[in-house]
């Protein structure tokens, strides 16, 4: 009877148990999680506070503004043990900045050329670059920092074997020792910045010179000069300008001091030992990808490209690598991610990265909540704005259907 | 009629030669070595390259290694005051050998060490047929993996009660420690990660709203800054006067970071998952729950088991990251015994750091490997 009337429609519907009201429950389940999420919130706070209390510590980011007191090796901008803490996570985010933007530059080109590679029809390249592939897959990422670290670069020559080869050879400008590559440092006369100009320039009109003969191209067929006129517009433009301002670029050349070299331009062993442990590293998995990428496109594009009569170098460049990079963009993303995130291994050999400045200010201040809480802030951000450029170029890349 | 058309062959031609490309070493070079300009000149290149380097690496591994040896007598040239010819180099094995206990058990008291083996031996025994697909009882043998086995470990590594000695967790290392903190990041972070899975795709916009939030958290700052929140701010937000296990710690920042990432993985296979599937559940009247577990959920595990297994892969290798905060770990007591005055020489770290990372590389590429074996299998399993 009850059943009758349920599928009719007619009468009252079935009473049923506000236990199981479906609304309802979601309320309750909810009201719990809040609960829940609140009590945890509170009591880590509340004993946050009776801790700090007992340690006779304050709270807030008013420390920022005290000396910092240590000395940061590496360092892009100005920089003392009389700045502030502030001026030490500045110099730390650049830094951070600094290596994953070189990592990130070399591990792309390594990992695209290895990612072709294990695709070639030769036999032996196809193995070696798998053999690169698995070897650094598999292997945690601060080995192989301190690899590079303690294992390579600690075997170089120390500075006094740099400092009687300064004897032997006296006309010699750049050094590599176990403290790390010396180099001339430029230093920029008056005008230089005319120069920067043009070169600035020389770009922009080699772009706008590209567009239009990409136009031309299309319009009639000929196919104008590109790579000279780009090549002029870039390199004898800027130069040209540089001998007419009267040359105004002198160097700093490295010379040997009493303990170690003085002048010029050092890049340090943390430095190449996170740069270039990061770039290996990451480049396996961009490989992977890249390889992944162009398997995704399937093996009739390329048979259609050598039935028009294109080679096998331009049929990668312009029909499979626009179509891979399609499928290769999104898990790039996160590998890019990942390499700024894997920069903050630079603590483990002191190269002053934002964690690496940051933990020593915990150590010094003991200002734990403050400093973890700065550096989730910028690497949530420098996550968050990575991922929003990558994938504006991912839309812009993405295949447009009409 | 027939015998008269001449123009039907009545015998079989004989087999001709297969082409030179197919058949012969030299043909086989010309095909996949020397094809066309460029690829003889790579092929010349990456011949001259590991020419250059291989034989090098082979002496240094193997011809010119040491390996016996008491102290770091053993590795040094005359120079430096050892044995052996001046500008010698060589990978140092007797050191490898000589601390090998070191780096698998640390510190562990070494009349004890019959429990960390032990714990090893049940976790092979019960791993192996797990793996196996064709073994029985996944359920039990995965009960007993997942649950039993790690009160078993904790009740027999810690010590404490039934007559054995304590033993602190500062005295673990090695690569035991690297073990335990992977395996209980696995079992740990499935389970959470299902979780948050699920309260990632659920209709209510609070516990949505939570969990997106940690994910997204968790997985947008880098594993070094939960390990430094585990070990610095955990303390501070308990009691007061509270002394949490380092281990402890260094475990809960581990598991955490670890849930974030299954998370997401196990994501992926919700949403792999037709709707119908979920419709036909709810059509059979299964409540949440039930639909889940038996109709959604084994589903969706099935299509990411491989990317379980790189989550795993990538917990193993992270768990590295603890010797950052001052935890012995395979990586961490390796780089710990450089300093030992026994055996420092100048080989000493190339050759620890390459022990670890065979050592490393051995267990990740085996995990690669069991994943890769998966995927044919559950490949082929959708093709039929």
């Amino acid at each position: 009877m009850a059943i009758a009337q349920a599928r009719t429609g007619d009468g009252e519907p079935p009473k049923v148990s506000l236990l199981y009201n479906p609304a309802l429950r979601s309320y309750v389940y909810q009201i719990l999680t809040l609960v829940l999420i609140v009590w945890v919130v509170w009591y880590a706070w509340h004993n946050a506070t009776q801790n700090l209390a007992r340690a006779n510590m304050t709270s807030g980011f008013g420390f920022l503004n005290s000396r910092a007191g240590f000395d940061i090796a590496q360092s892009l901008i100005a920089y003392t043990s009389d700045s502030t803490y502030f001026r030490a996570l500045q110099v730390g985010l650049l830094n951070t900045l600094v290596v994953a933007a070189c990592s990130i530059v070399t591990a792309t080109i390594v990992g695209l050329l290895v990612g072709i590679g294990r695709l070639s029809h030769n036999w032996l390249v196809a193995r070696l670059c798998t053999v690169y592939v698995e070897i650094f897959r598999n292997i945690p990422p601060l080995l192989v920092i301190f690899f590079w670290y303690l294992g390579v670069l600690a075997l170089l020559p120390t500075i006094r074997t740099i400092f009687q080869h300064v004897k032997d050879n006296p006309g010699a400008i750049f050094f590599i020792s176990n403290r790390g590559i010396y180099m001339p440092a430029p230093i920029f006369g008056d005008g230089f910045g005319l120069v920067v100009a043009a070169f600035v320039a020389g770009v922009l009109a080699a772009i706008a010179f590209t567009v239009w003969a990409n136009a031309r191209q299309r319009a009639t067929g000929n196919r104008p000069p590109v790579l000279m006129v780009n090549l002029a517009l870039i390199l004898l433009l800027p130069f040209v300008v540089f001998l007419l301002m009267g040359m105004p670029l002198s160097f700093d050349y490295p010379v040997p001091g009493s303990f170690n070299m003085k002048g010029g331009m050092v890049i340090g062993p943390e430095f190449l030992a996170l740069y270039l442990a990061l770039s290996l590293y990451s480049a396996s998995f961009i490989a992977e990808i890249v390889r992944a990428g162009i398997r995704g496109v399937p093996g009739g594009q390329t048979e259609a490209s050598y039935a028009l009569g294109l080679r096998p170098g331009p049929t990668t460049r312009l029909v499979i690598l626009p179509q891979a990079l399609r499928i290769i963009i999104p898990p790039l993303t996160s590998q890019y991610l990942n390499i700024i995130k894997n920069s903050s291994l630079a603590v483990a050999v002191g190269y002053a990265d934002l964690v690496a400045v940051g933990g020593t200010i915990l150590n010094q201040s003991g200002h734990s909540i403050e400093i973890i809480a700065i550096w989730m802030a910028i690497y949530l951000s420098i996550s968050l704005l990575t991922s929003l450029f990558m994938n504006w170029f991912n839309a812009k890349m993405a295949l447009v259907e009409r | 009629m027939a015998e008269n058309i001449t123009y039907v062959r009545d015998q079989f031609i004989p087999a001709a030669q297969p082409p030179v490309s197919d058949s012969t070493i030299v043909g086989w070079m010309r095909k996949n070595l020397f094809a066309t300009w460029t690829d003889s000149a790579m092929t010349i290149a990456a011949l001259v390259a590991l020419l250059y380097f291989l034989p090098g690496a082979i002496d240094w591994l193997f011809l010119s290694a040491v390996w016996t040896g008491e102290n770091r007598t053993a590795c040094l040239t005359v120079d430096q005051g050892g044995a052996l010819p001046s500008g010698w180099s060589g990978a140092c094995w007797a050191y490898v050998g000589d601390r090998f206990v070191q780096f698998m058990f640390g510190s562990y008291p070494r009349d004890q060490l019959w429990r960390p083996l032990l714990i090893g031996g049940l976790f092979v025994a019960l791993l192996v047929p797990l793996l196996m697909p064709r073994a029985p009882r996944k359920g039990l043998n995965a009960i007993l993996l997942l649950v039993a086995l790690p009160i078993l470990a904790y009740v027999l590594l810690l010590g404490g009660h039934f007559g054995l000695s304590h033993v602190e967790t500062t005295l673990w290392g090695g690569l035991m420690v690297t073990l335990i903190l992977s395996f209980v990041g696995i079992v740990i972070s499935l389970p959470a990660g299902i979780l948050l899975a699920l309260g990632r795709r659920s209709q209510m916009p609070i516990v949505r709203t939570a969990c997106i939030s940690f994910i997204e958290l968790i997985r947008g700052v880098p594993l070094i800054t939960v390990l430094f929140m585990a070990s610095v701010l955990l303390p501070l937000f308990l009691e007061p006067g509270n002394n949490i296990d380092k281990f402890l710690r260094a475990l809960i920042g581990v598991s955490v970071f670890a849930s974030a990432y299954m998370a997401e993985v196990i994501r992926g296979g919700l949403q792999a998952i037709p709707k119908g599937q979920y419709e036909a559940a709810d059509a059979l009247g299964l409540n949440y729950f039930h639909k889940m577990t038996f109709v959604v959920l084994p589903q969706a595990i099935k299509l990411v088991i491989p990317g379980i297994v790189n989550t795993f892969i990538g917990m193993f290798k992270d768990t590295s990251l603890v010797t950052i905060i001052s935890m012995y770990d395979l990586l961490g007591i390796v780089k710990a015994s450089f300093g030992d005055s026994g055996w420092i020489t100048p080989v000493t770290p190339l050759t620890g750091l390459i022990f670890a990372g065979f050592t490393f590389w051995i267990f990740c590429f085996g995990m690669s490997r069991y994943s890769a074996f998966v995927e044919r299998r559950l490949d082929k399993s959708h093709k039929r």
